[in-house]
């Protein structure tokens, strides 16, 4: 494609040349590393070689007195500042506090021990390697089966539970999925991924006086700015963060972790720029990992393949300092929400190990499409129905909407229906049928998969760092156009298709557009790439602050041309009047008058060009798709050759369809990896089995084959119709492959829900026998963690905590508590999945009757309830971020109260509170 | 520690300079002949983010020291462009089809289909397309890529097959 697309009016909705590849294609973008401070310093690592144990002593003398070393920093040097790790969220990270530096133990293979601080990073890996650490080594909790039954990881909490929601067996529940005609019960298990951006993460501070000034890879400046400063929490102290150009990131860099902070910390301490970048060992040995979760999956359908009921049991293993403790809530939101399911109910689980830690990863719920697409196409093959044709009968369509999922989630535009109707348009199923009857003849196996799925874009207003996205714009006194904005691109060109649209609004070249982000003094709060968000929101940010600058120039115009402002227009940075050619004059003119003749402006109109607007969004956008994978299997090799792979996706209005296609494409190979290659492995002792580029495989060109993609582009309810594309690839890709794989080997029996799908495991299955003992890191019964003895002593401890929380066990000493102390004001904190939540409740009691208000951040709230002995039941009916009722059930002690609070379909949480 | 004295060409410039004997010829031209272009990816050869031109081969910079380059020509990815800002044919190639995301790796992808096609060579597309399975891309799916490899062996010589 050309780029002269500038004449013709709109850019939107086509393939425009990025603005971005000018500098990174001359190896002139700026990227962390390529920042130079004066008198910068950098840092090194000592890491921990075991994966559990207690630290007895650290020896830095011979690392300090090595020539080039400036210090060797350790706990006690860090501990001091008080940071405070936060989850995305802007929450405490887990239950327990996250360290900078290991202090006392260390809890998996890579868990930064000290920090080395060095004239030239050579000098300062020379003095890492010269820190003598004393372990005490201990057998480590590796595999979420590790977890279950093993001591905590952590000293100080109950159990290695990280975070749990949902109900194990609800009665009704169980009642439909035993009565039904067909259940299919399968587990699913995903192997730990490692995100790998070819650039890995790397951070350069320095305190200016009052300024910290950080240069650092991320997904957006402006979250690690708040992020900075809510962790810090310093007085006096203002945070600029900056990051021009970012090699990649998929969620590893949604904000910064455990040696990012150690760095901005230790610049605080010595009084020097710090850099450190991460070395690819250290990416894949201690940068937070993703994915390494199963899921068991209970599916009832009626005769002719009509999904009844559902429940899925799903794990996640969360590692020993996840970026926020997690049970993955939005597996459960999604897994059906494209599909009419009646009812469904969850049970989630996050668990800690002595592993490195979880964090985010594109698409981080897509266990739910892998999950449920393979799960169809089994219950198809069981039930005698063609894959499609179960599609069909359970997808929600047009007509269908508006409706409302169980589990809360309104739809009124969703297309995975259209999508697949789309996508069979362009394959021809029963001629590929036909030649995979005869190449079976032949011995060679043809698959083809199907998948489809929808997807949650563009969120925001529910959740603190979602929040909408701004445009600040400027018709320059040269007459070109200036954009400062919350978004950032780690590769989305984001710098291309921001200018597209303010282009086509404000009626001037793309070329005349320079969109400027990357620093968190331009713009203002956005949380970044998050959530295939960018597009929607930044977009409609655009539409709305060059509307609002139109305006003004018309006005403006209007005024100095004595013309009516309606009769103006603005092309290609023209301004026309209509019907009065002499009148023409370029936006340049005008803006030279708007900025340096205020007198000639129109009365009580600020002088320049200038707009701003911050664009909220619907909560959120869905992104619907339908996809369709041929492979041919090697019987002989079990090797997996893709031949074909089309996909149909619908996400709304396009900007640029190369931006969308390469959206696409990445999430694609991704999930190819995902499916085919990649696992970021431990054996039983927790060291980690892929720590090179040469045993963590990476998808090549070789591996990837041509993409095909049929547009389906419904508007969407956000201004402009965009909706959201960033992550689709890599959740709705791995069941396509998966189901193309298990088409190809249904003359061999069942393929394994297990990735990656090796040819190992492949052959397995074709030769119907073992070809490899079990990895150790696959192993569950290691000899290593937790003897039964103490496992058992575990259990009676929990058992014991519980006891003494029961109403039972307190009702003696409540006895003679009654009314007299629960009136009054009382400050409380429910344990919510996504971190503890301030609640003042202010009791009032009537005989057996409770009345009272709940105050928090969120608003206050009446209810009315019952008393028995010092036991309070009330329920409340809430509406965000969906529609439940809280059923509290709270037992009062003294001057302290305690119990539970049943959220619907989201289990129980735990409550504690205080006499205010 | 070893110090040596070194004389070699960077895109077209003498340069002389003395280096230890352990560096790695990467870190040498990012840190001290500031070609920032060259970019660090796994440090074992395997992604080939870090590919330069020596003497008109493709390099992995990451796994020669500074001191083997000692009066050798280094090709960056900075010495392509004409001195006018004008693309080199591979980087208008990669520019036009979209074959850059993030572009960590790109300088990498540029300096070897660079290494392959200047000059008399006339390399068909399946010998593009190996050469670029030396290079990991983790944003685009390669199609971009792909299609401009295509796009440069039609120029240079035999047709895709």
């Amino acid at each position: 494609m050309s780029s002269a697309h500038v004449n013709d009016g709109r850019v939107i909705g086509k393939r425009m040349l990025r603005k971005e590849d000018a500098r990174l294609l001359t190896g002139r973008g700026t990227f962390v590393d390529d920042v130079v401070l004066p008198g910068m310093l950098h840092v090194a690592f000592v890491r921990s070689p075991i994966a559990r144990g207690r630290i007895r002593s650290i020896d830095i003398s011979s690392a300090r007195d090595l020539p080039g070393v400036l210090a060797v920093l350790t706990p006690n040097d860090l501990d001091p500042f008080n940071v405070k790790l936060l989850s995305f969220f802007f929450t405490p990270a887990m239950s327990v506090p996250v360290p900078l530096l290991a202090r006392d133990r260390v809890a998996y293979v890579g868990d930064p021990v000290a920090m080395v601080v060095a004239q030239d990073r050579y000098i300062a890996e020379d003095a890492a390697a010269l820190v003598i650490v004393d372990y005490e080594e201990e057998d480590p909790v590796v595999t979420i089966a590790d977890a279950k039954r093993a001591p905590p990881v952590h000293p100080g909490m109950e159990s290695n539970v990280a975070a749990v929601m949902g109900i194990e067996k609800d009665d009704d529940l169980e009642e439909a999925l035993t009565n039904a005609p067909y259940l299919l019960t399968r587990t699913v298990r995903h192997q730990r991924l490692s995100q790998s951006p070819m650039e890995t993460r790397g951070v350069l501070a320095t305190k200016q006086g009052d300024e910290l000034l950080v240069y650092v890879t991320c997904q957006s400046p402006h979250l690690v700015a708040r992020y900075l400063a809510l962790a810090l929490d310093k007085p006096h102290l203002s945070v600029r963060v900056i990051a021009k150009d970012v090699g990649g990131a998929f969620g590893l860099k949604n904000h910064p972790w455990r040696e990012e902070m150690s760095v901005i910390v230790g610049s605080m301490l010595l009084g020097s720029p710090l850099k450190w970048i991460e070395d690819r060992w250290e990416n894949l040995v201690a940068a937070n990992q993703a994915r390494e979760q199963e899921m068991t999956v209970r599916v009832a359908f009626d005769g002719s393949g009509k999904l009844l009921a559902a429940h899925s049991d799903y794990s996640l293993n969360n590692g020993a300092y996840p970026q926020g403790a997690e049970a993955n809530i939005a597996v459960h939101m999604f897994i059906w929400a494209a599909y009419k399911m009646p009812q469904l109910g969850f049970f989630t689980r996050g668990w800690h190990t002595n592993t490195v830690g979880n964090g985010a990863y594109r698409g981080p719920w897509g266990m739910e499409s892998l999950a449920r697409e393979t799960m169809l196409d089994i219950a198809a093959r069981e039930l005698s129905i063609d894959p499609i044709e179960i599609r069909r009968r359970n997808l929600i369509t047009k007509a269908d909407q508006p409706c409302t999922t169980p589990m809360g989630l309104p739809l009124e535009d969703i297309t995975p229906a259209e999508c697949l109707d789309k996508l069979l348009e362009v394959i021809d199923v029963s001629a590929f049928r036909a030649g995979q009857a005869a190449a079976r003849k032949q011995g060679k196996y043809l698959g083809l998969g199907i998948a489809v799925y929808i997807e949650p874009t563009g969120a925001a207003g529910q959740m603190a760092p979602m929040t909408g996205e701004l445009a600040h714009l400027r018709i320059e006194p040269t007459g070109k156009v200036t954009a400062l904005m919350s978004t950032h691109s780690q590769g989305h060109g984001t710098e291309s298709t921001m200018a597209q649209v303010i282009a086509d609004q404000l009626g001037v070249a793309y070329e005349d557009v320079t969109v400027f982000e990357g620093d968190s003094s331009r713009g203002g709060f956005g949380p970044g790439a998050a959530g295939s968000r960018q597009g929607v929101i930044g977009g409609g940010a655009c539409r709305r602050a060059a509307a609002l600058l139109k305006e003004k120039v018309k006005r403006v115009a209007a005024h100095i041309l004595d013309a009516d402002p309606e009769s103006i227009t603005v092309e290609n940075g023209v301004v026309i009047v209509a019907g009065a050619e002499s009148k023409t004059r370029s936006l340049r003119q005008i803006a030279e008058i708007a900025y340096g003749e205020p007198a000639r402006l129109p009365p009580d109109t600020e002088s320049g060009l200038e707009a701003q607007y911050r664009y909220d969004p619907p909560p959120v956008t869905f992104t619907s798709a339908a996809h369709a994978c041929i492979v041919e299997i090697d019987a002989d090799t079990g090797f997996v050759k893709i031949k074909r792979w089309l996909s149909c996706e619908d996400c709304g209005t396009i900007i640029n369809p190369a931006v969308v296609e390469g959206q696409i494409a990445g999430g694609l190979a991704q999930a190819i990896g995902a499916v085919l290659l990649e696992e970021a492995g431990y054996d039983s002792r927790g060291n980690p089995l892929a720590v090179t580029y040469k045993d963590y495989l990476l998808p090549a060109i070789s591996d990837v084959p041509d993409f095909e993609y049929v547009h389906a582009c419904t508007p969407s309810k956000s201004e402009g119709g965009f909706r959201g594309v960033g992550e689709g690839g890599a959740i709705i890709g791995p069941p396509t492959l998966v189901n193309a794989i298990a088409d190809a080997l249904s003359p061999f029996g069942e393929v394994p829900l297990e990735l990656p799908l090796t040819p190992t495991r492949i052959l397995e299955l074709i030769e119907r026998r073992p070809l490899t003992g079990k990895t150790e890191a696959a192993t569950t019964a290691t000899s290593a963690p937790a003897t039964p003895m103490t496992a058992q002593a575990g259990a009676a401890q929990a058992a014991a905590n519980a006891t003494l929380s029961s109403p039972a066990a307190t009702m003696t000493s409540a006895s003679h508590a009654h009314s007299a102390v629960i009136g009054g004001c009382w400050n409380m904190v429910l344990a919510t999945p996504v971190g503890p939540q301030k609640i003042i409740g202010r009791f009032n009691t009537e005989g057996d009757v409770l009345k009272g208000v709940l105050e928090s951040d969120q608003g206050s709230q009446s209810f009315a309830g019952t008393i028995a002995g010092n036991r309070l039941k009330w329920e409340m009916k809430v509406t965000e971020p969906m529609p439940i009722t809280l059923k509290y059930d709270l037992t009062v002690e003294g001057n302290k109260l305690s119990g539970k609070v049943k959220m619907g379909l989201f289990g129980s949480a735990n409550l504690t509170g205080e006499r205010a | 520690m070893s110090e040596h004295k070194i004389e070699l060409t960077i895109n077209g410039r003498r340069q002389q300079a003395t280096v230890e004997g352990r560096k790695t010829l990467c870190d040498f031209l990012r840190v001290d002949t500031g070609c920032t272009g060259v970019h660090v990816g796994c440090e074992h050869g395997v992604c080939g983010a870090c590919t330069v031109i020596i003497d008109g081969l493709a390099v992995r910079s990451c796994l020669m020291l500074a001191v083997q380059t000692d009066g050798c020509a280094v090709t960056t990815v900075e010495g392509l462009a004409a001195p006018d800002g004008a693309l080199h044919p591979v980087q208008q190639a990669l520019r036009d089809e979209h074959g850059v995301q993030c572009g960590f790796c790109t300088p990498g992808v540029v300096m070897t289909l660079a290494a392959l096609t200047d000059g008399p060579k006339r390399p068909d597309a399946d010998t593009l397309l190996d050469a670029m399975s030396g290079h990991i891309c983790r944003c685009t799916g390669y199609q971009g890529i792909r299609r401009a490899a295509c796009k440069l062996a039609s120029k240079t010589g035999a047709e895709k097959p």
